[in-house]
């Protein structure tokens, strides 16, 4: 590699955010022709990174280099000048317009249109890409609307593609079909920056990788080389401290889900494919897995915000629950932490004692009427107990820091001592104060008998607090391994969505 | 290049005194324009902000016209505040207009003093029937409320033409476009002798107070505005969208009825074509001066209804077209928005 000039060279690039640390001394070079994995959890850096180097942020220290020459890239236009082509993630295209008009858009000059029509189907024969010019991006499947985003970065001539998660979106099928067409690119000495979070993958299509974790590069290797298992703990970090338990023995079953399959709310949703789990009296269950392989559609059934479930699919023994309303599920004694605190846990405007009205009821009303007294009293009392820094029991929840809104709405949940907790990344974006604070109220209530599930990315988290773990991947959840059993290597394996005997059916 | 850029933080305060600023730019445009028009500019305010108030009967005028704007304005309030853009006021109105008419037109001059009641409820429930089309179609088939409450409102205005030409004309009226005059008792009480101030304005007095216990004091109205601020808020507390629609417009409905029954009961006594003189519309501008605060309405109809008064001073004193009126409407609204605008953002040259 040594004698090639790389096309692409990062050297000591750092990037601070308020309060973190996004890239550490990042270095990362690209030869020409290569398809290179830049991996690593979400939070990892990997999206500030590319940021840096499509022009969309500017980094605090370090160097790039283009073709060999440093380069300074101020826009993403420059970037684009220099060669430097971005598919993300989210697609950027237009839904009521047609494709030739959503490439239009972004080319520079102006090109008559039948002639670029022509130039797309060109491109889409020669690198099996085939879309319909004419055709309205809103029609277009999620795969066919990837299409056009590459084939809009390729009508540009790029000499480095980054391609940002390409495939969390796409069937088996479509991962295939892109796959030949990196190759191809590859072939034809496009680099090819590979981002992504799914192992299987970059081994089977990058010939080298950098690993990210904590803003950090971890390693850089060759990813065919590897194991799922060595990858995922460059990725993931060393074994985590287990919970120091002596078995502690669970009481009986209190939430069951019995082979839930559903498909989802929203045409960008997962599918779920029977889920089975069960959560008993006194015991912290865990699901881990990268986000948006079904958890969010998993818990909205739990919740009952999403009460389309066969009511016998979802119980709180003994009481099937699967089609009852939020609000019968709460009088049963559920209590739920949603990932997103302003907006959905808490209404962003109004004060925290407001707040409290959210998810409770009794005594805090009398004829119809709010009575101020009482939601004051509560708020007090929730930002007493949890230690929640607000500006009073009216500030409202849009003023608090995030660790302490999460505070507060755990505690609001807490204090009702609910039968079963269900919580969604507890500590996600949380200080560490927070955090331990949260995850010993969380085990405060396991030990006083109630039913905890926690569902969250963090591994280390989930190994501190949880007697049980699941993995969800893909739709699917893994069979329950006790968490004292686990390693991470094999919960890695699982997030990548191997080692789970129905998913590899499906994939096929 | 000046751009607008978001503030951090918007300021409470400027929030609360932008409805004065823009008051304060509709008096300064007023100004430019009068003199344009080769008016004194003193004289052309006075008779827009002063003449009204300075005897009794123009007091009871602006007062009278406070009725219909308060009402309609505190329903707007509500349905702004669970994010319903109901725009159909006036349809609501002159829906409620009509039944209310309808039935003070079966009263014959012997019935109970008491009957009038019963041409208000009528006017209510006119209006409800016509806001519950808006939230059908919004409920069912996810129509979009504004487009439909602005199309029925000229849906109904067409249905009260038709009536006032057609199956209601007083047959002894002339051959205008009139309805009989109701009987004495489908009439409102006057509140002022020798004025044409009813009962109506205690009645949307009484309406403000209610509105205001609902919006700021009780679980139904918190529910409705929590569907409205933050609607995934709303489905993780188990509120329901659909009773945030149903009820917001419901209530808007029946309010704009009531005005709409109040009107024909009251200074007019029968039904005519343009018995609403976009009171409807105009409430959506007092809605937004006022904050969508129930206090706040009341300070914004009132000067709403000085602008109407003002403007048929105006006419009539300073032989300024009718519309004077809208011209100082818009203009105060434009105001608020850009002052709203300046809250939220600055300007920035980039």
């Amino acid at each position: 590699m040594t004698d090639i000039v790389p096309r692409l060279d990062l050297k000591g690039i750092s990037k601070r955010y308020p309060g973190v640390l996004a890239n550490d001394n990042v270095s990362l070079s690209v030869a020409p022709g290569e398809i290179h994995g830049l991996i690593g959890e979400n939070g990892a850096g990997k999206s500030t990174l590319m940021k840096i180097v499509y022009g969309a942020a500017r980094a605090d220290s370090g160097e790039m280099r283009w073709n060999g020459e440093r380069v300074q890239v101020a826009s993403p236009a420059q970037a684009r000048k220099l060669g430097i082509g971005m598919v993300f993630q989210n697609f950027s295209l237009f839904d009521t317009l047609t494709v030739v008009e959503n490439v239009a858009l972004a080319l520079p000059g102006s090109t008559p249109r039948a002639q670029l029509a022509q130039d797309i189907e060109a491109m889409g024969r020669r690198y099996g890409l085939p879309v319909d010019p004419g055709q309205h991006v809103y029609s277009l499947s999620v795969g066919e609307r990837q299409r056009v985003e590459i084939i809009r970065c390729l009508l540009q001539q790029p000499s480095l593609l980054i391609m940002d998660e390409p495939t969390s979106v796409l069937t088996p099928q479509a991962v295939e079909k892109l796959f030949v067409t990196l190759h191809q690119l590859s072939a034809e000495g496009v680099a090819i920056l590979y981002i992504s979070h799914k192992l299987e993958e970059v081994r089977s299509i990058c010939s080298r990788a950098t690993v990210l974790r904590g803003g950090k590069v971890t390693g850089v290797c060759d990813p065919r080389a590897e194991t799922i298992a060595s990858l995922s703990r460059l990725m993931i970090g060393a074994e985590p401290p287990r919970a120091t338990g002596e078995a502690r023995t669970a009481g009986d079953p209190l939430l069951v889900i019995d082979r839930l399959s559903m498909p989802p709310l929203e045409r960008t949703g997962k599918t779920l494919h029977s889920i089975s789990l069960s959560v008993c009296k006194g015991e912290v269950v865990g699901i881990a897995g990268v986000s948006g392989n079904g958890q969010n559609e998993l818990l909205a059934l739990i919740s009952g915000e999403d009460a389309r479930a066969p009511a016998a699919s979802i119980r709180i023994v003994p009481t099937d629950i699967g089609a009852l309303p939020v609000v019968a599920r709460r009088a049963l004694g559920l209590a739920f932490v949603p990932e997103e605190r302003l907006g959905r846990g808490a209404v962003p405007l109004m004060g925290l004692d407001l707040n409290t009205l959210l998810t409770h009821d009794k005594g805090l009303t009398r004829h119809g009427l709010i009575s101020r007294d009482a939601i004051t009293r509560l708020a007090h009392r929730i930002i007493d107990e949890f230690e929640v820094k607000a500006a009073g029991t009216a500030a409202p929840a849009k003023s608090l820091s995030g660790g302490n809104l999460q505070k507060f709405i755990v505690g609001r949940e807490l204090v009702k001592n609910p039968q079963v907790l269900v919580v969604s990344q507890p500590t996600w974006g949380v200080d560490v104060g927070a955090a331990s604070q949260i995850r010993q109220a969380i085990v405060a209530l396991r030990d006083a008998g109630s039913a905890v599930l926690v569902v969250s990315e963090e591994l280390e988290e989930l190994f501190e607090i949880c007697d049980a773990l699941y993995v969800i991947a893909n739709g699917r959840l893994s069979a329950r391994i006790a968490t004292r059993d686990a390693t991470v290597a094999q919960i890695g394996e699982l997030m990548g969505g191997s080692g789970m005997p129905e998913a590899e059916h499906a994939a096929a | 290049m000046l751009r607008l850029e978001a503030r951090p933080a918007p300021s409470t305060l400027m929030r609360y005194t932008a409805p004065l600023i823009a008051l304060a730019i509709t008096v300064v445009f007023g100004t430019f324009l009068f003199l344009a028009l080769g008016k004194s500019p003193l004289a052309g305010l006075k008779v827009f902000f002063i003449t009204p108030l300075d005897n009794l009967r123009g007091v009871s005028e602006v007062a009278l016209k406070m009725i219909p704007l308060l009402l309609c304005s505190l329903g707007l309030a509500i349905c702004y505040r669970s994010n319903i853009w109901n725009i159909g006021a006036e349809g609501q109105l002159v829906v409620g207009g009509i039944t209310a008419g309808g039935v003070a037109l079966l009263a014959s001059p012997d019935s109970a003093r008491a009957y009038f009641l019963l041409v208000l409820l009528a006017g209510i429930l006119g209006g409800m029937a016509w806001a519950s089309i808006t939230a059908f179609l919004r409920d069912r088939f996810n129509a979009n409320e504004i487009l439909v409450s602005l199309m029925l409102s000229y849906v109904g205005g067409l249905l009260l033409l038709y009536l006032v030409n057609g199956p209601w004309k007083d047959p002894k009226g002339f051959n205008f476009p009139y309805s009989k005059t109701f009987e004495a008792v489908a009439m409102v009480p006057k509140l002022l002798p020798g004025t044409r101030l009813t009962w109506g304005i205690v009645i949307a007095l009484l309406a403000l107070i209610a509105v205001w216990i609902f919006v700021a004091r009780s679980k139904a109205g918190f529910r409705l505005q929590v569907t409205g601020h933050a609607p995934l808020a709303a489905r993780f507390a188990g509120f329901s969208a659909r009773e945030g629609i149903w009820v917001s417009l419901l209530i808007s409905g029946a309010l704009a009825g009531l005005a709409g029954a109040l009107e024909v009961a009251g200074p007019l006594g029968q039904l005519t074509p343009q018995f609403s003189t976009g009171y409807g519309f105009a409430a959506i501008i007092v809605a937004w001066l006022g904050r969508l605060h129930p206090g706040g309405c009341l300070f914004a109809a009132f000067i709403m209804a000085l602008i109407y008064i003002g403007g048929e001073l105006s006419q009539s004193r300073l032989g300024l077209p009718a519309a004077i009126t809208g011209v100082f409407q818009g203009m105060l609204l434009l105001s608020l928005l850009t002052a709203d605008t300046f809250i939220h953002y600055r300007l920035r040259r980039s």
